[in-house]
């Protein structure tokens, strides 16, 4: 057997010690593949398990939710730096720097408009409300693209009850922070400022419409509207306002940033429809992230227990 | 010297493509890389077209008139990068659906523009050869002009797309607009000349620029 001297072993033959490392990291991965495989966890899941990552803040105590999807979870590092939030950036690759030193403590929350009593509740106030749940919802954004998210956070009913709105309050209205020094992209008018998106009521009052504060088992990255913001599963992801400073109820329907930009392409409804195309692109299909071939898109996507909310309504008018 | 440039610029004109793959390997192209493809791709195609129709005014205003034999280089890269562009289109985001896609072309804007400015750039790359303008004569300078359409359907086609923020296709319009400009200028000073005297300056004009 020829055993190399040290000095018969180029330096190129030498792997990089970063190379080297990775190793160890292909290993672990390779190990948990087969764990997961073997346990019937999700690949993504095991490999992101919810204490290594960046937001920090491990929330305790989830309740598993039963309006959970067993589909694969997108990875962690998909949804944290794959982000359509114009207000720090246009670019999706974007709001995960630009957002980095976000303050999102202290934060207020407004309570206002037809509600028996006007006031500001504190974010950590709100959290407290109800128990988190874990719900692992399929998004789908108005592009043609999904992801799988496990978000944290309670129905946004518990906040509604607990505030009471009047009788005379038909719809809520959410509005984002605006703050152009926090948020650079607001510098540039691509929108009209603040953040604006709305729910009739028997909308926001459905188990399925979540008051979102976490995600992954942590607190919500500032990316992905820290601290406080709501999932729409069954429309596209442009509803699900992020940062909301402001809840107010009213008898008039809100008018929300994307219609009022394009009203012949963003509607107020917004529901997933794969029959009712964008005027520039087909919304039959979607590619969910990771995946090479696209998927049908589902009807509300996939969450069938709205559909009596639109029961009489022209869902090709009111997209 | 120019000779000895020409090589580098082919090589160079290959650096988007190879940055591509690049972070193709390198877990570079994001959350959705058919998309971050597709995206790299159409810029490629607008750059160059834009760099080829800016070699006519730049030779003429820095007298380096060598420069003309780096334009059809230039040229079939914007067709080299269109194609890989369409590719994108019809391959990983239709998967060959010719249905659908004829569905896109005609019921999308956006998609209608972007196949225009890819099919006027065919003719162009098909008479790209020497032989083909020896052949067409002064039709070739005729037939060559659809760039300008070309480019034009392309600037569209990017301007449709976006959602909200035109930014970036509205600075690709801004140097197409500049670039076309000058021909009008050029043309106007052109006839200027002509209606004061000799009508030959535009003869001098069209062998010149295919030298």
């Amino acid at each position: 057997m020829l055993i190399k001297k040290a000095e018969d072993i180029r330096s190129s033959e030498i792997t990089p010690k970063s190379l080297y490392l990775d190793r160890r990291k292909f290993l672990a991965a390779a190990a948990i593949a087969g764990a997961a495989a073997a346990t019937g966890i999700g690949l993504s899941e095991a490999i992101n398990p919810s204490t290594t990552v960046l937001a920090g803040n491990k929330i305790n105590g989830l309740q598993k939710s039963s309006f959970s999807t067993t589909e694969t979870i997108t990875p962690y590092k998909d949804v944290t730096h794959y982000n359509n939030y114009y207000e720090f950036s246009t670019e999706k690759d974007e709001p995960a720097d630009l957002a980095k030193n976000f303050r999102t403590r202290p934060w207020k929350v407004k309570i206002d408009g037809m509600v028996d009593k006007k006031q500001e509740l504190d974010v950590d106030e709100i959290i407290k409300m109800a128990p988190p749940e874990e719900r692992i919802y399929r998004h789908r954004c108005v592009e043609g693209w999904s992801i799988v998210v496990p978000w944290v956070g309670f129905s946004l009913s518990e906040l509604i009850k607990r505030v009471n709105p009047t009788s005379k309050a038909k719809y809520v209205e959410f509005t984002t922070l605006l703050d152009m020094r926090q948020m650079p992209g607001q510098q540039r008018p691509v929108l009209q400022w603040p953040y604006v998106e709305g729910l009739r009521m028997d909308e926001a009052m459905h188990p399925l419409a979540l008051l979102c504060f976490g995600m992954y088992g942590e607190d919500l990255p500032n990316q992905d509207g820290a601290p406080i913001r709501i999932i729409l599963p069954w429309k596209y992801g442009f509803k699900s306002a992020k940062a909301i400073v402001r809840i107010r109820f009213t008898d008039k329907q809100p008018e929300n940033t994307w219609n009022l930009s394009a009203p012949r392409e963003y509607g107020f409804y917004a529901n997933v429809n794969p029959n009712v195309d964008h005027p520039r692109w087909s919304q039959a299909k979607e590619r969910r992230l990771g995946e090479f071939f696209k998927r049908p898109t589902l009807m509300f996507n996939g969450y069938d227990q709205v559909a009596s909310l639109y029961s009489g309504m022209d869902l090709k008018k009111n997209y | 010297m120019h000779r000895y440039l020409k090589p580098v610029l082919f090589l160079a004109c290959l650096v988007p493509l190879a940055r591509l793959v690049w972070r193709g390997f390198h877990a570079g192209l994001g959350a959705n890389p058919i998309e971050a493809i597709t995206h790299s791709t159409g810029n490629s195609t607008l750059i160059f077209l834009l760099v080829t129709l800016s070699i006519t005014p730049l030779r003429k205003l820095t007298r380096q008139y060598w420069l003309i034999s780096w334009r059809r280089m230039l040229g079939l890269y914007a067709f080299f990068y269109g194609t890989l562009h369409l590719m994108t289109y019809v391959w990983l985001d239709k998967f060959f659906d010719v249905q659908e896609m004829l569905k896109d072309i005609a019921k999308r804007k956006f998609i209608t523009a972007g196949m225009t400015a890819f099919v006027l750039m065919i003719p162009l790359a098909l008479t790209s050869t020497k032989w083909a303008i020896r052949k067409l004569g002064k039709r070739w300078q005729m037939l060559h002009r659809l760039i300008y359409f070309s480019a034009a359907a392309g600037v569209i086609h990017y301007i449709w797309l976006v959602k909200a923020d035109l930014k970036k296709p509205l600075e690709y319009a801004t140097v197409l607009g500049i670039l076309l400009l000058y021909r009008v200028v050029v043309w106007i000073a052109a006839r200027a000349k002509r209606g004061a005297g000799v009508g030959a300056a535009s003869r001098v004009e069209v062998s010149e620029t295919q030298a």
